[in-house]
């Protein structure tokens, strides 16, 4: 029984011999499908906001293929960047389309991933035993933020010049250390060629192995535990006589199955962006940045990426410079802490109380309006309006284990239910 | 009981193969991070920088490139220099108490001459380069600006002599660079004669 069992069970209607039975007696493949894809039973009630994972999956995929293919043409020189990105788009074949797709990749990644992550907070799938899956899921999306931060730079345009100087001059808000640390990121006294060659290292080699790993890590500890779904519940409490939870299906078929569709819808989105609005109003890619970069002169409006946004807004609120760093730092050190804030008996929002609903609400609220003012220049309406949501995200996190106790929730049901 | 296996002494072994090789992984990371410092190219580019200022108006002001820095050259004239005192309400460091200036520049106008501001225009809170707004009492700048500078990133002001505004995101006054006079008209900006 056990172990042996499995092997036998997946094995059956497969011979020993030939070329796939000599390949199955040195590497567990049969074992590695069964325990990840055939034979991993996830909820039968998955609804539509279960296709992101699998979505972001599929972005990075996009992003590391195109990625591959652009540094073939791109030059990491402060004299060539520039001139190359619009060889790139000019003269090599199809390498407007390849750009594109990793420049519009890029923000659909962050857009999947953002609404993966509102959906660990609708089902509340960050609580025990979950924690490990949100800690490694936060550490992607760090990562990734990191990613597409040394990748801004490498274009070499306004943006990309005056974008890495401020993020980089955070860093020169700790005290004492701070100026040092900033020299010793840049290399340089300024924002210059050793910079633009080192940041690509890191974006082409360095913060894509991390990434792979993290993704790894994300998914093991994920079919370690088990998904959570819609109602929250444990589907692992009632499993029938062979073993399998009674309201789980195999990964592979049924769940692929709806994945698929996802996965068209979402290419043909794509394909509309990269065909039809590629810089997306600017909010892609950014008109400053078809200037090359230039040291002496700051564009008039500077504003990250909107993916960057409400957290630029959290920085540009807290009129210190390093109270407004340790806030926008703060704003996301918050999200790792989400499994031990919420004191909630209940995970699914289906059987959270109105509390909760008003303080989810308030957040997501929050969370699009720093963004929409992260965008806005600096006046002194938009300075109060960025204040007062910034205290708003943060009360969001630091009354949480006082409202999500007090609230009335309802009880869960035993097994899944079926609410379309 | 393991046969006569002392674990005692196995546990030490381990333990100090584990903190040998930490000692060696922490060597070996020396040169790596080391390497992220400011290359001997990069620090040899430093060089100081001439700026002619015998063809500068009055009111007008020179950028030069310094280290990849933006250093402005500003002549200010009689009524701007009057208009700095009524800045110093609305200052933070109007003495100029913070070394953000060589000594001889740690006066009320922050310069070696009264009329000729040189500071790099990068602003102390992230490094933008801030826009000359000179023209006093400008509608978005509020009825009270004296004329200065503005940081369209963050919002930081600066008045005419590089004080940095109260309750605004940068912290301290613009830094002036290190500079001589090499003769009646000609900055050099990068050296100066003080004692370090």
């Amino acid at each position: 029984m056990g172990a042996s069992a499995d092997k036998n069970a997946t094995g059956v209607g497969r011979g020993e011999g030939g070329l796939s039975g000599w390949f199955r007696k040195r590497f567990p493949w049969d074992q590695l499908m069964e325990d990840h894809v055939t034979g991993y039973y996830a909820p039968k009630n998955f609804n539509w906001f279960y296709v992101f994972g699998s979505l972001a999956l599929l972005a990075l995929v996009i992003q590391i293929v195109t990625g591959i293919f652009l540094t073939m043409s791109y030059k990491p020189s402060a004299a060539e960047a520039f001139n190359s990105v619009e060889y790139i788009m000019r003269d090599v074949e199809w390498g407007w389309l390849i750009r594109y797709m990793h420049s519009t990749g890029a923000s659909l990644f962050f857009a999947v991933v953002y609404i993966h992550m509102f959906r660990a907070l609708l089902y509340g799938s960050y609580q025990k035993p979950r924690e490990l899956i949100w800690i490694f899921g936060m550490l992607i999306y760090l990562c990734m933020s990191a990613e597409a931060f040394f990748g801004y730079l490498l274009p070499w345009g306004q943006m990309s010049y005056w974008g890495a100087q401020v993020i980089v001059s955070l860093f020169g808000a700790l005290p004492v250390i701070g100026e040092p640390l900033v020299e010793w990121i840049r290399g340089d006294y300024f924002i210059s060629d050793v910079t633009l060659n080192r940041f690509f290292a890191l974006h082409v080699i360095a913060l894509p192995l991390v990434l792979v790993g993290l993704v790894v890590a994300h998914i093991l500890a994920l079919h370690e535990v088990g998904s959570n779904n819609p109602d929250g519940v444990e589907i692992k409490k009632h499993k029938g006589p062979d073993g399998r939870p009674l309201d789980g299906i195999p990964f592979h078929p049924y769940h692929t199955a709806k994945d698929v569709p996802a996965w068209v819808i979402f290419a043909m989105v794509f394909a509309l962006i990269v065909f039809f609005a590629p810089e997306m109003g600017g909010f892609f890619l950014e008109y400053a940045n078809f200037e090359p970069a230039n040291p002496l002169k700051t564009p008039d409006h500077i504003a990250p990426v909107w993916y960057f946004t409400p957290f630029y807004a959290i920085l540009r609120a807290v009129p210190d410079k390093l109270g407004g760093v340790l806030a926008m730092g703060a704003a996301m050190f918050a999200l790792f802490l989400l499994p031990w804030l919420d004191r909630s008996p209940v995970r699914s929002i289906r059987y959270k109380g109105p509390l909760f609903k008003i303080a989810l609400t308030v957040f997501v609220v929050s969370f699009v309006m720093l963004g929409w003012l992260g965008l806005q220049p600096a006046t002194t309406t938009y300075t109060i309006l960025a204040r007062v949501f910034s205290v708003l995200y943060f009360a969001f996190f630091l009354l949480m284990p006082i409202y999500s106790k007090l609230d009335k929730t309802k009880t869960p049901p035993d097994r899944i239910t079926y609410h379309g | 009981m393991s046969d006569g296996v002392d674990l005692g002494r196995r546990r030490f072994l381990g333990a100090a193969t584990g903190v040998t090789s930490a000692v060696g992984v922490a060597f070996v990371a020396v040169p790596f991070l080391a390497s992220w410092k400011p290359s001997a190219r990069a620090q040899a580019l430093g060089a100081p920088v001439e700026v002619d200022i015998g063809k500068l108006e009055d009111g007008a002001m020179l950028r030069v490139e310094w280290r990849g820095k933006p250093v402005w050259v500003l002549k200010r004239t009689p009524e701007m220099i009057e208009r700095l005192a009524a800045a110093d309400e609305m200052v933070r460091d109007p003495n100029s108490v913070e070394p953000q200036q060589p000594g001889y520049a740690a006066n009320q106008h922050r310069s070696i001459r009264p009329e000729v501001l040189v500071v790099i225009g990068s602003c102390t809170h992230l490094g933008c380069s801030p826009m000359a707004r000179f023209e006093p009492g400008t509608p978005d700048l509020g009825a009270d600006w004296p004329g200065g500078f503005f940081c369209a990133c963050h919002g930081s002001k600066f008045d005419l002599a590089g004080r940095v505004w109260r309750g605004v995101p940068a912290p301290l006054n613009l830094v002036v660079p290190p500079h001589q006079y090499i003769n009646e008209s000609t900055i050099l900006v990068g050296v100066d004669t003080e004692a370090a």
